[in-house]
């Protein structure tokens, strides 16, 4: 990355905001990188909003600092910051046409001539031929584009896009990510992309952190915190994990063992966030593989036993549910590449994964097995 | 036929639902409709027969129907100073109304957040004593010897002599004291409805305070403004009180040449014409305004 680049940095210093005595965004540190895509996930109500309108200037923080390019920008009036927002809210101006909506920013700027760069902008979002109406006689979806190619249309330094594509049918949503991570690279503008779309933050962004209660609970890239995640929080956040209370027992060279509900499990040190005390033991579903008895399972390998207590054929994969004999239900995704035969309900199956596809977490005394199976119960 | 066999046959049941949907408009225009017929469809037209009769007639002998029209010219030609006068007071005082609303009617929709409510009743509260009183106490407020000629005396803004009551700014300063209220609920009622984050998004996208304000709150506010000047012009423009307690004959509107005609003079047939010559050049006014202010949503 060149210096140039390295000057238009955004970054957030010890950002708080209490609403009364109710903290909404505390004490929250990052940077991105100029031309950066950034993700923000996390639970309704964690701040997201909150920490965008910060950066936007429409919330003053009750400390910390908001930085541009190394200069500080936390007191500069919202229409003096090249940054731009896509409101979660849309908040298009009713009395202006879809045109006069796209074309506001240029006009306050004193920009002559949008005509063709308003078309365009509309053409993007298509919405070409739409320039004549009113908000109110849009769509939702088509709302939703119209606040998208405002604030585009600017090519701010940043823009923030709060939920952007949230009311958009999935073929258009893909569509929009693709428009979107282009212009992003051509002209070379900060993302910052609040999502409740896991898949679309780990294929859009370079750079994701998972909100929690107004904190940033893990940053980085989305293969990384997928991969090996930080907490119990973020692990069933981005995707779900089984995650199986245990102490940890000892060390073995470059492993940590874990017993738990009587057995003994090892995680290679690497892998664990924890290395005493009470822990997590987490594996992703997808790497939880079956077997009819614990003689099928390959060399190298660690298992639990139990029954399956559900199954549901999703297409690519079958999820299965397994309670295990201590009555907690782990679940594995088998994928349906094969021609494997179904499980059966009842079955007794052995579950297996690989040590260094698991991972050990912190574990808050007493708590118990952490697993939020997608399946939903069957009645 | 073919098409028509296909529709599934409404039961009865769904057929009187839908006929009194159909209906409802007209039951609920019944009653106000019948109100107005009767207390004013019938008067207007017996007061536009009024104009027309013979003016040589009396109360007391009758009056002859001769269509005379030549009431609406001589109305106009021996009191036309006092339309331009009622229309002119009207003016200054819907345009004293807005520009002292406006800001009061922002303040208590969008700033006064907990005394929203207290502010508004400080807004009616005039109402709960008589026009008549509230312009008489103006009559002593305005007095030689009040304190606000005093003080513009001091000040220097008035001549030793100088007085204000008796004058064209004492009943435009009646009029508009008395008329802003009904500027101020329309206007505060159309700021109430703005939506804040709208204000957000004008300056994220790079509006000044300024230039959000004519670019946003200013064009959505517009349905208030035209209807607090409508409500504030119209009767202002045929008001009488507040020329007659704090002006001089040289003051007089139209509304006070009317009363007398009425009631004074007792000259029906010309009393009549100029009621009908104001209603018709304020009709104009609204239509002409009404259209260059583009508000669909008022008329
Ligand atoms: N003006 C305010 N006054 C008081 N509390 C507020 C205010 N604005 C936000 N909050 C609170 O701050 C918290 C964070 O709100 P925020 O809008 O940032 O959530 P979010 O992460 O964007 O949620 P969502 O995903 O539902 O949009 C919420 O608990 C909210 O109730
Ligand atoms: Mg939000």
């Amino acid at each position: 990355m060149t210096m140039a680049a390295e000057n238009g940095d955004l970054r957030l210093v010890s950002l708080t905001k209490r609403f009364g005595i109710f903290t909404a965004v505390d004490d929250l540190s990052l940077t991105i990188p100029q031309g950066g895509f950034f993700a923000l996930l996390g639970a309704s109500g964690c701040g997201k909003t909150t920490t965008l309108r910060m950066v936007a200037g429409l919330e003053e923080p009750t400390s910390g600092k908001v930085q541009l390019g190394g200069r500080d920008i936390s007191r500069l009036r919202p229409y003096k910051r090249p940054v731009n927002t896509v409101f979660q809210s849309y908040a298009l101006f009713p009395h202006l046409d879809v045109f006069e909506n796209v074309a506001f920013g240029l006009r306050r700027r004193g920009i002559g001539d949008i005509r063709a760069q308003v078309e365009r902008m509309l053409a993007l979002v298509q919405l070409e031929g739409y320039g004549k109406r009113r908000p109110a006689q849009l769509s939702g979806g088509q709302q939703q584009r119209v606040a998208l190619a405002r604030a585009l249309i600017n090519h701010p330094q940043v823009l923030l896009l709060d939920e952007p594509l949230g009311a958009l049918d999935l073929k258009l949503r893909r569509q929009m990510q693709i428009e979107l991570k282009r212009i992003q690279t051509e002209v070379g503008l900060t993302f910052v992309h609040v999502t409740h779309d896991q898949e679309e933050a780990m294929t859009m962004a370079d750079t994701v952190a998972v909100m929690n209660a107004g904190r940033i609970e893990q940053l980085g890239a989305p293969a990384e915190i997928y991969e090996f995640p930080s907490t119990p929080f973020v692990a069933n956040f981005l995707g779900q994990s089984n995650l199986l209370a245990g102490q940890v027992a000892g060390r073995s060279g470059d492993d940590i063992l874990v017993s738990a509900y009587g057995s003994r499990f090892s995680v290679p040190a690497a892998r664990c966030r924890a290395v005493d005390g009470d822990v997590y033991l987490g594996v992703r579903p997808e790497k939880l593989h079956l077997a009819p008895d614990s003689d099928s399972v390959p060399a190298g390998h660690q298992w639990v036993t139990g029954v399956v207590s559900d199954s549901s054929y999703v297409g690519v994969s079958t999820q299965y549910l397994v309670r295990t004999p201590w009555g907690t239900e782990v679940s594995a995704f088998a994928s349906n590449a094969g021609v494997l035969a179904q499980v059966p309900l009842g079955a007794h199956v052995v579950a297996y994964w690989r040590p260094d596809h698991a991972f050990l977490l912190g574990r808050e005394a007493g708590a118990g097995d952490a697993t939020q199976p997608l399946l939903e119960p069957v009645p | 036929m073919s098409v028509l066999a296909h529709l599934p046959a409404e039961t009865p049941a769904q057929q009187t639902r839908r006929g009194h949907s159909r209906l409802l408009p007209y039951l609920l225009l019944l009653p106000g409709g019948l109100w107005l017929t009767v207390f004013f469809a019938v008067p207007a037209v017996q007061l536009a027969a009024t104009s027309l009769y013979d003016p040589s007639g009396s109360l007391q002998e009758g009056y002859a129907m001769t269509w005379e029209f030549g009431n609406y010219a001589d109305a106009l030609s021996a009191y036309w100073p006092h339309f331009v006068r009622s229309l002119v007071y009207a003016g200054i005082a819907t345009l004293l109304c807005l520009l002292l609303g406006y800001p009061l009617a922002y303040a208590i929709a969008q700033k006064a957040t907990r005394f929203k409510n207290l502010m508004l009743v400080c807004v009616i509260a005039p109402f709960f004593t008589s026009f008549l009183v509230r312009t008489l106490a103006w009559k002593t407020i305005l007095s030689d010897n009040g304190f606000v000629v005093g003080l513009l005396r001091d000040v220097g803004i008035l001549g030793s002599d100088g007085r204000l009551l008796a004058t064209s700014v004492a009943v435009v300063l009646g009029l508009t004291y008395n008329f802003l209220p009904f500027m101020v609920l329309p206007l505060y009622a159309s700021l109430d409805r703005l939506d804040g984050r709208l204000l957000e998004a004008a300056n994220d996208l790079y509006a000044s305070p300024v230039r959000a304000f004519a670019k946003v709150t200013l064009p959505l506010s517009m349905p208030g403004v035209v209807a607090g000047t409508l409500l504030t012009f119209i009767p202002a423009a045929g008001d009488y009180i507040n020329a007659e307690l704090l002006g001089t004959p040289n003051q007089y509107m139209i509304g006070n040449v009317i009363d007398s005609a009425f009631l004074v003079r007792l000259d029906y047939p010309q009393a009549a014409a100029l009621s009908f010559i104001l209603m018709a050049i304020i009709l104009a006014m609204v239509f002409v305004y009404v259209r260059r202010a583009g508000t669909d949503e008022v008329l």
